[in-house]
């Protein structure tokens, strides 16, 4: 088992500071505009669709997706800024 | 060609492509067998993931589900979606690293305890069995269909192929072959939904359909029109209404959420890539692949639901000529009649069909002064929606006929990948990791076929005794795993204090809690006549219904898991250095044992 060179605790930090970021955005647009601030968009329309009605079955996927790749490119970039990326 | 003949050809093509790949690509050593050697490139693995992950339930059950809870099954949508961003952040990059073949083994070696391991194996099956029922169903309501046969002889055919087809594969096999099966059902689920939004709406993206203006000259947008059809027949307006409030759709997403990152044979798909950066990109990719079919799994439903009532409420509601003529059924009426998913019976005796809420006063004061005497379309099935919806569309045979090989292919994909977890579980885990140290490389693998063998019998057995409609079931096994495994899994990583104590007790608590809130609401093992308190709303905790509830059993693993935790030793410093490996990327390997 190598250990972490050096940086170890500053890796991790970081490493959770972006887990951090990625799961409040993640919490907004699903649990926050999807559910809870659902009816209060719905007043709000996009084209035909109601706005909360949107991010619960449109709008929250999408952005799904766009996290998971934010947050690869994100931690790629921690791995190397701390010298544990592969190969 | 009529329908029956071109479905053979359609259906009979892609079973001959996957018999034909799962041959090519079958395993010769257990690395291949479990982890299809760790090869896997992650675009064409968050393919696999996609057709594994994309279950009957998905494709069958969850646009039918959709179109009678509106809004209220969003839940589903961001629930099975949203679980991927869990996955990618918090455990398929380390459990990549951690570099072995099935989740229990990682529970296993970093709660240094074959006690952890036999608690995750057993945790493992019971959520992995619940979900195959629901697989085993979907293949039912397929065949039946796609034969004309009854539901059970439908559901016979089907694990006698499953069986055939999961033992052959291996992880190598199934990863391949669950490739094709992706570009069979994305296509047999967009082209129809393509077909249907040019219809109502003329424009052909789905997506953008669902919140387009109607083309039938009303200049109403779909949903405008959908709330005013359902209502006026007395149902909940679409685009508000829940399934049983905010709080439980609240829960009931958080677990699907939890309970999608915590299921083996999802989390086992990340350990088929090369590297740790791969198990990253590789679940984004996934979810590319399944937000193809669930942005448009909405639009489905809701163009189905408009559909089916455009059909059968053919005037004005409450005239005499409003109503079909069940003489003048269409042709698709007549082919789900026979499977018994949709059942008929003409309660006032004038020869028409009535379909509307006879639950709601209200409406059942109007139907009354329009001499009808309940809703008459006494079962639709909502399994059916997706299946018939392009015969109720009309449109050509060929597409009705790549809709059964949608189905059958999003059904048997995702039951290989769930039976070669349980097999995994048993042959790996169990046998090699506890019971059987010295086993050879071939027992082992004979051992796995053997448990496959053994796991589709009870499956049939429970898909012949449904608890619920497919995704119900689903949802039950997604409860049972985020209460499960997914705590472990992520105190595991995230927390270098806990120990096996801990481990143990959080997981036994927070399945027990689960099932037996599921039980005693749907009966000891889903046994109707056992339950003791009915299911249904009064009863509920907070009125959070039984498939939801595993967000509540996670969040009693980890107060029992942290508590037990901090009241017994910590681990040895082997297993926090071991903690310490897995969080960072550099050097690791190829998945061994």
């Amino acid at each position: 088992m190598e250990k972490p060179q050096g940086s170890g605790d500053a890796y991790w930090r970081a490493t959770l500071g972006l887990l951090t970021t990625v799961l409040i955005i993640w919490f907004v647009v699903s649990f926050g505009f999807g559910i809870i601030l659902q009816p209060m968009l719905d007043s709000i329309m996009l084209g035909g669709y109601p706005l909360g009605f949107w991010f619960a079955q449109q709008g929250s996927i999408y952005i799904f997706v766009a996290l998971i790749f934010f947050y690869a490119a994100r931690m790629g970039q921690i791995d190397r800024d701390h010298d544990v990326h592969e190969d | 060609m009529d329908l029956k003949t071109m479905t053979y050809i359609v259906v009979g093509a892609t079973f001959a492509l996957y018999l034909g790949i799962a041959f090519w690509a079958r395993a010769g050593s257990t690395g291949e067998f479990y982890v299809a050697g760790g090869g896997v490139h992650p675009i064409a693995n968050g393919m696999a993931t996609g057709a594994d992950w994309m279950s009957a339930a998905s494709f069958i059950s969850m646009a039918g589900l959709i179109a009678y809870n509106g809004y209220g099954a969003s839940l589903f949508l961001m629930g099975w979606t949203g679980g991927y961003v869990l996955l990618a952040m918090l455990l398929a990059p380390y459990l990549r690293k951690f570099g072995k073949f099935t989740v229990p083994e990682f529970i296993g070696d970093r709660f240094y305890s074959n006690g952890a391991r036999i608690v995750a194996v057993i945790c493992l099956i019971l959520a992995s069995i619940t979900y195959v029922i629901g697989q085993m169903k979907g293949v039912g309501v397929a065949f039946s269909r796609f034969l004309e046969v009854e539901y059970d002889t439908g559901l016979y055919i089907g694990m006698a192929l499953v069986f055939f087809y999961a033992t052959l594969g291996g992880m190598k096999g199934i990863t391949y072959t669950q490739i094709a099966q992706y570009v069979v059902l994305i296509f047999a689920y967009t082209i129809p939904a393509i077909f249907i939004s040019m219809n109502l709406t003329g424009n052909p993206l789905p997506q953008l359909g669902l919140g387009s203006t109607m083309s039938d000259g009303s200049g109403m947008t779909l949903l405008a029109k959908l709330n005013l059809v359902v209502t006026e027949l007395g149902f909940k307006e679409y685009t508000t209404q829940t399934m049983a409030g905010r709080l439980d759709m609240f829960v009931y997403t958080m677990s699907l959420m939890i309970g999608t990152a915590g299921l083996p044979h999802v989390i086992v798909r990340f350990f088929t890539v090369p590297k740790v950066k791969d198990a990253r990109s590789s679940a984004g990719w996934a979810l590319v692949f399944i937000a193809i079919l669930y942005t448009t799994a909405p639009a489905v439903g809701a163009m189905a639901r408009l559909n089916l009532h455009a059909t059968i409420q053919t005037g004005e509601i409450g005239s005499p000529e409003g109503n079909l003529s069940y003489e003048a059924r269409p042709q698709w009426f007549k082919n789900w009649e026979k499977t018994g998913l949709l059942q008929f019976e003409d309660k006032n005796g004038d020869g028409r069909i009535q379909y509307y809420n006879d639950k709601n006063p209200e409406m059942v004061k109007k139907a009354e002064s329009f001499g009808w005497k309940g809703n008459e379309m006494v079962k639709v099935d909502r399994d059916i929606i997706v299946l018939a919806n392009p015969e109720i569309a009309k449109l050509p045979n060929w597409v009705i006929a790549l809709v059964a090989a949608g189905g059958l292919a999003a059904a048997l994909s995702t039951a290989a990948g769930l039976l070669l977890a349980i097999s995994s579980a048993i042959s790996h885990d169990l046998l090699k990791g506890v019971f059987m140290k010295g086993i050879s490389e071939k027992a082992e693998l004979r051992a796995g076929r053997i448990s496959m063998a053994g796991a589709i019998v009870v499956a049939g057995y429970l898909g012949l005794n449904p608890p619920g409609f497919a995704a119900g079931t689903v949802a039950i096994a997604f409860g049972l795993a985020g209460a499960s495994i997914f705590p472990a899994l992520m105190l595991g990583i995230f927390y270098k204090r806990m120990n096996k104590e801990g481990a143990i007790a959080g997981m036994v608590a927070g399945i027990s809690v689960t099932m037996l809130y599921v039980f005693q609401h749907k009966g000891i093992l889903f046994i109707k006549g056992t339950e003791f308190l009915g299911d249904m709303g009064p009863n509920w905790f907070l009125g959070i219904q039984p498939n939801a509830f595993g967000a509540i059993g996670a969040l009693v693993n980890f107060a029992v898991a942290i508590m037990v935790a901090k009241m017994t030793t910590e681990p040895p410093q082997h297993i926090q250095d071991l903690v310490e490996s897995i969080r960072t990327p550099r050097g690791a390997g190829g998945a061994t044992h």
